[in-house]
């Protein structure tokens, strides 16, 4: 009986308590994840977990010291390649593999990295590169692609403004030292299976001491790309390789250069769209961002000493639109002109893992944006109703979605709702409107404090930038609330 | 035709609590036997399943999943 399946890695990554116990903290279909697979994978393979320093980035790689049985330091943001090359000048004997990203070494530590390539230090860097910096929220990297929307970069990357996207193997191959330059990626089979062969390469020659040696992946995110993994997978073949084509650039340790060929790239099929560059935006166009569907600026807060602090807490599985119903809330406060507050809290993964939100909305000014202890909690998994139902003051409420089954009672005096939001939603047939179901059943039973038609302009602003949506979610509000007794 | 013993055919076995659903093992299956299951995992995601039949062992599956424990695949 031979079985394929993980080597190197942890058992169990006591990294978020027993509910993650075996799951990683990267987004469905990250390329992180592969990449991470890989690479335990080949130190395991080839013995050398024994021997073997990884120098952690920060950023999403931040948790591989969770998953990898090795030995690990954790290097300030930038600062893996500087403190690689003291790690292997101290311990020469040691294998020693930087893993960074491209917000990682591309941008802050550019130049740790670079100056490490030039000496030659007797280190592996595993470079990363989604064209964004992910962890932070998608925001704009040395290697963002031309034309390419991010969160500092909505109108698509510049070249005029923020420049051309940095292609960090071709400047890394200008230099004399390095031994081994390759890019390879992970965005599908025959891919990751050059990527395979091409980190084993590394760790090879990080076992023999033979330099330095880089190897710079090309990842999907869809999370940041806005696109579903198999979209996202696509536009790392499709647009990426056209700005990064993939090439072993050098391998002075190889006879035959088999482990990396440079690919085709198939024409253009997707993300035109996401990749038009649009005219430079003007000072209105960024306001828009923040205001009302209709285009005019959102009302300013006025205090009002009669109305009392309340505050919600909105938890579920990321993804699930939880962060979302939370800014929704927020809104419809604040279109009463009242003080309002959002406040998100999740882990380094957008989705996949627990998120939570905090939202406070008060007459007066408001001194904190957290909440410990909630009138209104609403939950969309098991988890969430487990971590947080304690919490909730007498005399509020607990809406959960009716899949978590039956759950223990919650305190005295705290009543208890369960909606079937994630039901409804898809009996709908739009499985992702389940925060807008949750939306209905918070406006049906009157726990919010707020009008209804104010929620529902926050829910109609909340599509602004979908506006074939609005419609479609205002009928689905209005439906679901219809079938809540 | 003889009657094919089905526990000494290769096949992939998924651990559904960890399976994000991302959908890319369903995808890169050259034998296209793995499908999103209809029902929810622990963790409200629906998770991925084997059809019961078609898989070669290849273990093309594996390497496309991001998680290293949702799935593996088990060769006679």
């Amino acid at each position: 009986m031979k079985t394929i399946e993980q080597k190197g890695m942890y058992p169990e990554f006591p990294r978020c308590g027993k509910e993650h116990a075996r799951t990683t903290h990267y987004c469905p279909g990250c390329g992180h994840g592969i990449v991470n697979k890989l690479v335990a994978e080949a130190c395991a393979e080839l013995g050398l977990q024994d021997r073997t320093i990884f120098v952690d980035p920060v950023g999403c790689g931040v948790f591989t010291y969770y998953y990898w049985d090795a030995a690990h330091v954790s290097a300030a943001h930038g600062r893996a390649s500087a403190a690689a090359t003291g790690i292997s000048r101290a311990r020469p004997d040691a294998v020693t593999i930087a893993y960074q990203g491209d917000g990682d070494l591309g941008a802050i530590g550019f130049n740790n990295a670079f100056q490490a390539a030039s000496r030659g230090e007797k280190f592996g860097c595993i470079f990363i590169n989604n064209s964004l910096y992910g962890m932070t929220g998608g925001q704009m990297a040395p290697t963002t692609l031309e034309g390419e929307k991010t969160t500092t970069t909505p109108f698509g990357r510049d070249p005029a403004l923020t420049g051309h996207p940095l292609h960090v193997c071709e400047v890394f191959n200008q230099l004399q030292a390095p031994v081994y330059i390759a890019r390879v990626s992970v965005a599908d089979t025959k891919r990751i299976m050059q990527c395979k062969l091409a980190i084993k390469r590394l760790f090879e020659i990080q076992r023999d001491h033979k330099g330095y040696a880089f190897l710079e992946i090309l990842a999907p995110c869809p999370t940041n790309f806005g696109m579903n993994p198999l979209k996202a997978a696509e536009f790392c073949m499709r647009e990426m390789e056209k700005e990064f084509p993939l090439k072993t650039f050098r391998d002075e340790t190889l006879v035959h250069d088999e482990v990396v060929q440079g690919m085709p790239v198939k024409p253009d099929v997707i993300a035109s769209e996401y990749l038009a560059v649009k005219p430079v935006p003007q000072f209105k166009d960024c306001m828009a961002l923040f205001g009302m569907p209709d285009g005019t600026e959102a009302p300013m807060a006025e205090d009002d000493p009669s109305v009392p602090e309340r505050r919600f807490k909105f938890a579920g599985y990321g993804g699930q639109g939880i962060l979302s119903l939370g800014i929704c809330v927020a809104e419809a406060a604040r279109l009463e002109k009242r003080h309002a507050l959002w406040f998100p809290s999740y882990g380094p993964e957008q989705r996949g893992g627990s998120a939570n939100c905090s939202v406070v909305y008060s007459g007066m000014p408001i001194g904190s944006p957290t909440v410990e202890h909630p009138d209104v909690l609403v939950c969309m998994n098991r988890p969430s109703y487990d971590r947080f139902v304690g919490d909730v003051k007498k005399g509020g409420v607990v809406i959960v979605d009716s899949t978590v089954g039956e759950v223990a009672p919650p305190p005295e005096g705290v009543r208890l709702i369960k909606v079937p939001a994630i039901e409804l939603a898809e009996k709908f047939g739009v499985p992702k409107a389940a925060n807008t179901m949750m939306l209905a059943a918070l406006r049906k039973y009157k726990v919010t404090g707020i009008d209804d038609k104010d929620l529902e302009t926050a829910l109609v602003a909340s599509f602004k930038k979908k506006p074939q949506l609005v419609d479609k979610n205002r009928d689905l509000l209005r439906r679901a609330e219809a079938t809540f007794k | 035709m003889a009657e094919v013993d089905r526990r000494a055919l290769p096949r992939p076995e998924i651990e559904e609590d960890s399976c994000k659903g991302c959908g890319r093992c369903a995808a890169a299956c050259p034998r296209k036997c793995l499908r999103l299951k209809a029902t929810m995992n622990r963790m409200g995601i629906k998770p991925v399943e084997y059809r019961g039949e078609g898989c070669i062992g290849c273990g093309i599956c594996f390497y496309n999943c991001p998680e290293p424990y949702a799935i593996k695949v088990v060769k006679a």
